[in-house]
């Protein structure tokens, strides 16, 4: 029972990573740059339903629209200012270093409107929790939610890319941006609504993230921000259905580590994994090998 | 050729050995307020990181996120020994050195151990399993017990009260609040030294026919092999060698502490590195010198302007990697201050 409690809890956690990670990898599969700055925009994403509960009592479906809303924008407006001049430059290490830059400037734009103490953020799910067997098993509303929304999410994902025009248009980019142009794809309204769908996804991420862990501070997106980014390289960066398998599977070894090993050692065992993963199939479990050509 | 090579060597020396006089100068003036003194040290140290991380970045072209563990390794490896060796030991430079010394061994068998299996990898993944060892270093520091008594020393996961350690016993390692009371022997002396010294490395090596295997790796991979350059062993020589550098590094950080823990080698402590390394031209050894000096500077700076430092920092960054690196911005520059600065990009 223990372990199907922890399983479920991982699942749930693992849900959150999926989320992120998708952002992660659809920006990464079309632009071929890691965003730093996604943890942050999660964090922004928290911060801005957080304000519309607390401040403007808004309820809380309100309150999450809002926040897709305020990571969208954001989300094409760090794509248009501080990524796009750089994605043509020489070294793709360049706009690495910008989502770095852009990282640290959320962090302190929050930092400055809503201080440096941490938050308890209120859960925007009023869902009572699923007592299953005699009370042994005992399921968070919040983890129903989260599960449910992460695989319509994915569902959705999916359905738009194979059967939208925009969709083919982004699996058309992040094949051959040069070709794509040619047959008449706007590439750089592609790329925006890429980072606008992944920015909306990070909102979601941010807002489940924090109904279920609700201490919000200026850096609670960063470490989960890594951790989805771990998500996307080990189910093999570019994929999709690699993304949501990566952070489910992260999601329920960092649980069941932290269930049965060691608290401290949880991120360790994590990482351990992944590295043993990628020696054992370089380019993540569902990731295309590139064929190099000489 | 070869001549424009050792006087654009010898300039990069001379600045540091300028900044050293100079800062000496001011000292004595005592024109150098108590922040910026305590920050000598630190700037020391980043220089080092910076240089040692170019030369896996810029000169081998393979991105590490994971620099700050080695940087740990060193710290804590150093440290351990000084604390040992305090009482026995007491001439502070002799210590520091040995300490350093130390730090740079343990961190290049590590370097070694890493970078056997992952520089097999490629590109981002590279990028994420060094930063996963990297965090992985860290929260293994973390959960380290270790005392010494009579009898010897003692060694623990779970906390101080499971090393048993005798009344006479003390602590050296103490998990989560690591290393405590190092005795404070680094010097900006010996930082200058230790910079001094590690340029001499990068600088040789890349002049060298090793450092010319490496780079010819970097630039095409397929045709250095097929001219029978060994990918492996020039590629682990680079890595190695940046870990040792940055172990040296951590050790002398340790010792301008006086308190060691390992929450500070996070991946936020390689990201800046690698901040440092890009802002000053991959590759340029002398740009990641400046860059890493300003750019721990200027928060301290910046200090004035209390809350808004940080914010100001990160515009500052996106602004000078827009103005470096974006190519219509280049353009730009090319066009208006041609005259003034040569943009070509150096490779």
């Amino acid at each position: 029972m223990k372990f199907l409690s922890y399983l479920i809890n991982g699942i749930s956690l693992g849900s959150v990573y999926a989320i992120i990670a998708l952002g992660y990898t659809m920006v990464y599969g079309i632009a071929k740059m890691l965003n730093f700055a996604h943890g942050d925009v999660i964090m922004v994403g928290a911060y801005a339903a957080f304000a519309c509960i607390m401040n403007a009592s808004l309820p809380p479906y309100a309150a999450v629209l809002v926040a897709i809303v305020v990571c969208t924008v954001l989300g094409v407006l760090i794509e248009t200012v501080a990524y796009r001049p750089l994605l043509s430059a020489a070294s793709s290490l360049a706009v690495l270093i910008t989502a770095i830059g852009v990282s640290y400037f959320l962090q302190n734009v929050v930092l400055l409107i809503f201080g440096a103490n941490a938050k308890s953020f209120q859960s925007v799910v009023s869902l009572p929790n699923l007592k299953l067997a005699d009370g042994a098993l005992n399921i968070s509303g919040v983890t129903i939610v989260t599960v449910i929304s992460c695989i319509l999410i994915m569902l959705a994902l999916t359905a738009f890319i194979s059967r939208t025009k925009t969709g083919q248009a982004m699996l058309a980019v992040s094949e051959d941006k040069g070709a794509a142009q040619l047959m008449g794809i706007n590439v750089n309204g592609t790329i925006a609504v890429t980072f606008a769908i992944g920015s909306g996804l990070a909102a979601i991420a941010g807002v489940l993230l924090c109904s279920a862990y609700p201490s919000l501070s200026p850096y609670t997106g960063s470490m989960p921000g890594i951790k989805a980014f771990t998500a996307a390289v080990f189910g093999g960066i570019g994929s999709i259905p690699g993304a949501f398998l990566g952070g489910l599977l992260l999601g329920i070894i960092e649980i069941l580590a932290k269930g049965y090993i060691s608290t401290e050692l949880s991120d360790a065992i994590v990482f351990s994994v992944l590295i043993i993963i990628l020696l054992v199939k370089p380019t993540g479990l569902l990731g295309r090998k590139m064929q190099e050509k000489v | 050729m070869k001549k424009q090579k050792l006087r654009s060597n010898l300039i990069t020396y001379g600045i540091v050995l300028a900044a050293y006089v100079i800062v000496q100068a001011l000292i004595a003036a005592d024109s150098l307020s108590s922040m910026m003194k305590g920050l000598l040290v630190p700037l020391c140290v980043y220089v080092v990181l910076a240089v040692s991380l170019n030369l896996v970045v810029g000169i081998s072209g393979e991105l590490s996120l994971g620099h700050a563990g080695f940087m740990c390794v060193g710290a804590f490896s150093g440290a351990f020994f000084s604390k040992c060796i305090q009482d026995v030991l007491t001439f502070s430079p002799l210590r520091l050195l040995i300490a350093m010394l130390i730090g740079a061994a343990v961190a290049a068998v590590f370097g070694i151990l890493i970078g056997i299996p992952v520089l097999r990898l490629k590109g981002d993944y590279l990028a994420i399993v060094t930063l996963a060892f990297g965090e992985i270093i860290k929260n293994v520091m973390n959960i380290f017990y270790v005392g010494i008594d009579g009898a010897g020393f003692h060694f623990s996961t779970q906390d101080e009260f499971a090393l048993n350690l005798a009344a006479d016993g003390r602590m050296i390692i103490s998990g989560p609040t690591g290393i405590t009371q190092t005795p404070k022997d680094a010097t900006f002396t010996a930082g200058i030294i230790l910079v001094l010294i590690t340029l001499f490395i990068v600088l040789n090596l890349i002049d060298s026919r090793d450092g010319r295997a490496i780079m010819s790796i970097r630039d095409n991979r397929i045709a250095a092999e097929s001219i029978g350059i060994n990918i492996t062993k020039y590629k682990l020589m680079a890595f190695t060698i940046s870990a040792a550098l940055a172990g040296a590094a951590g050790a002398l950080y340790a010792h301008n502490l006086s308190s060691l823990t390992a929450k500070k080698f996070d991946y936020n402590t390689s990201i800046l590195a690698l901040v440092f390394v890009v802002l000053g031209g991959i590759g340029n050894i002398r740009g990641s010198i400046i860059a890493a000096v300003l750019l721990t500077a200027l928060p301290e700076l910046l200090r004035g302007l209390s809350s808004y430092r940080m914010l100001i920092y990160s515009i500052v960054l996106i602004v000078m990697m827009l103005f470096n690196w974006a190519p219509k911005a280049l353009e730009w520059r090319e066009r208006n201050l041609g005259r003034f600065f040569k943009t070509s990009p150096n490779k």
